[in-house]
């Protein structure tokens, strides 16, 4: 088995087996993380470049720790915005850091495609640590591998994606993800966050979440952004709590052995 | 001056309809006579065997970005891509730096026009450095020979500027080309609103937010009097309230660009910014319809909206790309590929929507083989296969997505005045 991409762009695409890979993969470097010396030299031979166009910390530690504990030699850029405002455009900076020999670039970036744009035109793997609403396929996969962790195995598991699926980056890898297993894939929210034509990407849709909880083993919140409602979005935010908050009366559509993903702590109500 | 006579080829006349065998002579730059019947005899100094002879093509929507962006096309190279394309005149929109909105900036293009290679005509700014608050000053900029007013690039967002801005045009009998666009439905968007922007997160423009501008513009144009030109229609929608404003005898006209009848959203998922133009790529459905649209004569007009962008604006993020190709030397071969050899169109249909109707909603001289007027031809061979190469263009800039794409039928030679400005070797 092997990778058809030498980058990892998104999980549009990508066969089971690939995702397969990716996971059976991350189950041998997990046990790394309890041995006393967390650190392996894999990647001694290569450099990384984090490139973070958009403001991020939990991803951006995450690669960084990844990349010191398999030894790869790493440097991070952050900036909110792209060094466009210099008149330096993407293509600028990665070619000149390029002549200075890097093997792999990370890229979080605002504007979607931005890492095929970057993979399409330099000479390093890229990975996509999120580009826009587009597609987050490392959370993806960690999502994923949580679930199989779990469950064994994701054929047959039905999840239920609940909030702002409209501007979710983690809710596209979810669902490519998800259904190259063989899980069947629900997304639930106000209209107004569902983006036009969703169903076509294989889902199903409600806009009530008594209706999408129904018989689904897995629920996975996604952060809803203070900004959607002064954008029009949403009336209020309290609005949008009281029909979509997962409260324990509304656990009982789950199935028995349910799990609840949520990027916060979350709290019980 | 010039003296020719062009033989042997087919002549497509859109005025009379005539497409038949026959000779043209040219005199002193003046179409002198056309012979209408096959065998006249005549041997002239152009052998047009095999090819089409039609008046010169007429593109009355091109971006040429003088003055403010030379490096992106200068007025003089836009007409070199010009005569490569066919075209003999062209109508050049006002979205300049500064913005063609007063009678210096229109004189200042008809100054460097006399250079052009084709008839460069400009088009004036309905409102003040385009920005659709107060009206430009029309009647001053028709004077010296602005053709139409657009503030093309934008909409016009405010109704009340819209309805003036046409009734002031009523009254100097000349048409105001709309870009139909509310910029709050289209919410900054960067391709069309569909699932494919769905898929890739992109904000998309709805087609509503064209529609109902096409819709207030008809409306507005009935209630007035008035008469409105809508450019680059793109929807299935947009045509179909054409084509009932049409059946109502609203003094409405509109036009298409190869891009839309020959490219769909699908593409946006290559993330190449030579697919990102405004207004976006659509759906193949709409492709269908504005096809239809053509052949029905709900369109009446197909233009290129050929939008320079230099390399490095180009190759960009997608969000960040400006919106834009050029399409001048791309339009025949389009044309004859897609619509007349699928029997969309025939070829005296195809060369009237380039030639004849967009002249007509200008009022230039141009689109017809009569005897008297300037001799403006240009020579089509229609069976020509040639591949779309960056090296060919002869615009500045080669922001096209037609690269390497095979293409049947190419001009091959470019009349001005009876003079030639382009021949393929």
């Amino acid at each position: 088995m092997r990778l058809r991409s030498a980058h990892l762009l998104g999980l549009e695409g990508l066969s089971a087996d690939e995702i397969n890979l990716y996971l059976d993969t991350a189950v041998t470097l997990k046990e790394i993380l309890s041995r006393p010396i967390k650190k392996v030299p894999t990647l001694r031979h290569v450099t990384v470049l984090n490139l973070f166009y958009e403001p991020s910390t939990r991803t951006r530690i995450s690669f960084e720790l990844a990349e010191k504990r398999l030894s790869a030699d790493s440097i991070s850029f952050s900036k909110a915005t792209s060094s466009m405002v210099k008149g330096e455009t993407l293509l600028d900076t990665v070619w000149n850091i390029e002549a200075m020999k890097i093997d792999m670039i990370v890229i979080r970036h605002s504007s979607a495609g931005a890492p095929w744009f970057l993979a399409e035109n330099c000479s390093s793997k890229v990975i996509n640590a999120g580009d826009g609403s587009h597609e987050h396929p490392t959370q993806g996969l960690l999502d994923i591998f949580t679930l199989r962790e779990k469950y064994g195995k994701i054929a047959g598991l039905r999840v239920v994606i609940v909030g702002d699926i409209k501007h979710s980056r983690v809710a596209r890898s979810n669902i490519w993800g998800l259904k190259a297993l063989g899980a069947s894939v629900v997304v639930c929210g106000p209209s107004t966050l569902l983006p036009v034509e969703i169903e076509k990407m294989g889902v199903e849709v409600y806009t009530r979440i008594e209706e999408a909880l129904e018989g689904a083993d897995v629920v996975n919140v996604l952060r809803l952004q203070k900004e959607r409602q002064s954008a029009g979005l949403l009336p209020s935010i309290r609005e949008y709590s009281l029909r979509y908050c997962i409260t324990k009366e509304r656990l009982k559509y789950l199935n028995k052995d349910f799990t609840i993903m949520h990027p916060g702590r979350g709290r019980i109500e | 001056m010039s003296d020719l006579t062009i033989s042997g080829g087919t002549i497509v006349d859109p005025v009379d309809g005539y497409f038949g065998p026959g000779v043209i002579i040219v005199k002193k730059g003046l179409i002198a006579e056309v012979i209408k019947k096959d065998k006249s005899g005549i041997k002239g100094d152009i052998d047009a065997s095999g090819k089409l002879v039609c008046p010169g093509l007429v593109d009355m929507h091109v971006h040429f970005r003088e003055p403010g962006f030379e490096y992106k096309e200068t007025i003089f190279s836009g007409s070199q891509a010009a005569a490569a394309g066919g075209f003999t005149s062209v109508a050049c929109m006002p979205n300049t730096e500064p913005a063609l909105d007063n009678q210096e900036a229109i004189k200042f293009v008809i100054h460097k026009a006399r250079e052009a290679l084709v008839n460069v005509y400009p088009i004036g700014a309905v409102t003040k450095r385009r920005e659709g608050k107060e009206l430009a000053e029309m009647a001053d900029m028709q004077g010296i020979g602005a053709v139409a007013f657009s503030d093309d690039g934008n909409g016009i967002q405010n109704s009340d500027i819209m309805r003036k801005a046409l009734e002031y045009c009523r009254m100097l009998e000349v048409p105001i080309i709309s870009h139909c666009e509310y910029d709050d439905l289209a919410n900054s968007g960067v391709m069309n609103e569909g699932v494919v922007s769905t898929v890739l997160g992109m904000k998309g423009k709805p087609r509503v937010s064209e529609e109902l501008m096409i819709a207030r513009d008809i409306m507005l144009a009935d209630y007035t009097g008035s008469y409105v030109h809508i450019a680059h229609v793109t929807t299935a929608g947009g045509v179909e309230i054409i084509k009932r404003a049409k059946r109502k005898n609203i003094k409405v006209t509109a036009e298409t660009c190869p891009h839309y009848f020959t490219l769909s959203d699908e593409l946006v998922k290559s993330f190449d910014t030579s697919y990102k133009v405004n207004p976006p790529l659509r759906t193949k459905k709409d492709i269908t319809a504005i096809k239809k649209g053509l052949s029905l004569g709900v369109i009446d007009v197909i233009a290129t909206d050929h939008a320079p962008h230099a390399y490095e604006e180009k190759a960009l993020e997608f969000d960040y790309a400006p919106s834009g190709i050029i399409g001048l030397e791309t339009a025949v071969g389009l044309v004859s590929t897609e619509l007349v050899r699928k029997n969309v169109l025939s070829w005296p249909e195809a060369i009237k929507i380039m030639s004849l109707a967009p002249a007509k909603i200008l009022n230039i001289p141009a689109g017809t083989l009569k005897v008297g007027v300037p001799a403006d031809i240009t020579i089509i061979d229609p069976e020509l296969e040639w591949k779309v190469s960056e090296n060919d263009f002869r615009s500045l800039s080669k922001n096209s997505p037609y690269i390497g794409r095979k293409l049947t039928g190419r001009p091959v030679c470019t009349i001005v005045a009876g003079k030639k400005v382009f021949e393929l070797l």
